[in-house]
């Protein structure tokens, strides 16, 4: 089987495609996110990021097309895939039974990280998100801001080379936003780590995004860094890059997406 | 710090790891304890229904002598009959947790890890079966205080706790596939209660299958309750017998327990998409 490609490549999809019945969530897909890279994935309701999303850390198979996270096939190793790979949904995903130390616990366990070592790495899972001292309380006592930095901890346990975050920082407050973006950075920096984003947020896009494609009606409509699509759409705002490539609004937006996106912002209050 | 080597794994060496299955299926087991061990409230409120079943509907057909129970005076041959309806009873609704897991995005992460799905599966069926022993002592201790001649021998105590376990186990496993299929908590509940009360009255929990029509002879005989029912017959109080014979018991609710863990494990992924 051919599996590993370039060193160099993270994320790369060809003609990745997904129906549901009629309905053509994601057409044709062809993207290369090189190591390293911070890749956000933008686009109105409905325009198939979250079921690209879903294709790329195995959680649905696509109809037809292929796609290789971390050198590993989506079809033909789902579970390489997923050992080499970190995830944080868009909802609010943490146990709220349970402490945030026991949380990690839980996903050390299953990603195999020595028991010898699981302690240490957990402490210093808490401790890189400011979550030290919240570490023994139980998650349901925790703030919106401090979840989303609890999850991102436990996505990085076991040192995957591809992070996906879907919509990160919805329903956050602007400071507990610019903490997560802050700390995703410094993932970068210091793990190397290739992380592909999702968001609404036209300027967290350009703050966080080395590059970023945005998609429309499941294409890309555009691609390249923050300055390049702006000189593309001749302006110097963001949000006007989105509504040049996106469309000023769209009634595709389904309505689960629209429901789950509300109940996160509920559930963070 | 830097990240691990990135060396693609085979899928199928993977999968078909022991250890890293019993190694996941632990994580799961003693998550579900830490948070059984923080709020038992369950296990205490779950024990009103046997309770009511042993002093309420044991005591009045007790009296009757209507119902033929061999050598077993009505109480003993009641008893286990309710242990095991009330490990049905815990283990039925427990297809409603991977739904309100899914609904709040922990089952994702669990699926976005290497975990083996039949892991995550048995996972949740032992903690089931951890719930259902808890219950399992306070039925004990309802049974000792109306003087229920119990079988006290370490063999057969051993062998009520492995029945307790294979069939919190098997009707949890059952209970997940069915949140697999449904999906959604309203239809889930509606298939809860419609299911939990044919399984209990087809079968031999609370009169032998001896007097049943034929055709709920049938259904009976295809009830797997019934065989934890006889199981527990034989091994909890004493002069207790089995009719079906304590192997074939063992042999059927493992095979359908095995069943539908397999059948589950292939389920589970679908209901995240």
């Amino acid at each position: 089987m051919p599996q590993p490609t370039a060193d160099s490549i993270a994320i790369q999809t060809n003609r990745l495609t997904r129906s549901f019945g009629s309905l053509v969530a994601v057409r044709e897909l062809n993207l290369v996110v090189p190591s390293g890279e911070i890749f956000g994935l933008l686009g109105p309701n409905g325009a198939g990021k979250t079921t690209t999303i879903k294709m790329l850390t195995t959680m649905l198979p696509p109809s037809s097309g292929t796609a290789t996270v971390a050198g590993c096939s989506v079809l033909a190793n789902p579970v390489g895939v997923r050992k080499h790979m970190g995830y944080v949904s868009q909802m609010i995903s943490a146990d709220g039974a349970l402490t945030g130390f026991e949380n990690l616990l839980l996903f050390a366990r299953i990603y195999g990280v020595p028991k010898a070592e699981r302690k240490k790495r957990i402490d210093d899972a808490l401790a890189f998100m400011g979550l030290t001292e919240a570490g023994g309380k139980l998650v349901r006592t925790y703030s919106g801001g401090m979840i989303r930095r609890l999850e991102i901890a436990q996505s990085m346990l076991h040192r995957p080379q591809v992070l996906f975050l879907d919509e990160p920082t919805i329903g956050l407050d602007p400071a507990a936003r610019h903490q997560v973006r802050d700390r995703l950075k410094e993932l970068r920096r210091s793990f190397g780590a290739t992380i592909l984003v999702t968001t609404h947020d036209m300027d967290e896009a350009e703050d966080l995004c080395d590059r970023i494609a945005i998609m429309k009606s499941g294409l890309i409509a555009a691609e390249g860094s923050p300055e390049e699509l702006k000189r593309q759409a001749g302006t110097e705002s963001m949000d006007e890059v989105f509504i040049h490539f996106a469309g000023e609004f769209s009634d595709t937006a389904n309505f689960k997406d629209v429901a789950r996106a509300r109940k996160t912002a509920r559930r963070l209050g | 710090m830097s990240p691990a080597p990135g060396k693609p794994h085979g899928d199928w060496a993977e999968r078909l790891n022991p250890a890293v299955f019993l190694r996941d299926t632990a994580a799961i087991v003693s998550t579900e304890l830490v948070k059984l061990r923080r709020d038992p409230s369950e296990i205490v409120t779950r024990s009103i229904q046997p309770a009511l079943w042993l002093l309420v509907f044991g005591q009045v057909f007790g009296k009757l002598h209507a119902i033929p129970t061999g050598k077993l005076d009505y109480f003993s041959f009641l008893a286990p009959g309710i242990l095991a309806q009330s490990v049905l009873f815990i283990a039925i609704f427990f297809g409603i947790s991977v739904i309100w897991e899914r609904d709040l995005g922990i089952l994702q992460k669990l699926l976005a890890s290497p975990a083996p799905r039949g892991a995550l599966v048995l996972g949740k069926a032992v903690s089931a079966g951890m719930r259902a022993l808890a219950q399992g002592v306070i039925v004990y201790v309802m049974a000792f205080a109306m003087r229920i001649q119990l079988n006290w021998s370490p063999l057969a105590l051993g062998g009520v706790m492995l029945a307790v376990m294979l069939g919190a186990a098997l009707f949890s496993t059952f209970s997940l596939m069915f949140a697999c299929l449904v999906k959604t908590r309203e239809r889930f509940m509606g298939i809860g209660q419609v299911m939990t009360m044919p399984l209990f009255f087809a079968s031999n929990a609370i009169y032998p299958i001896s007097i049943m029509p034929g055709w709920l002879k049938v259904v009976a005989h295809l009830n797997p309750l019934s065989y934890l029912v006889d199981l527990l017959r034989a091994l909890m109080v004493q002069g207790g017998t089995s009719t079906f014979g304590i192997g074939t018991d063992l042999a059927v609710l493992t095979g359908v327990l095995t069943a539908l863990i397999l059948v589950t494990s292939k389920l589970y992924p679908t209901i995240v998409r």
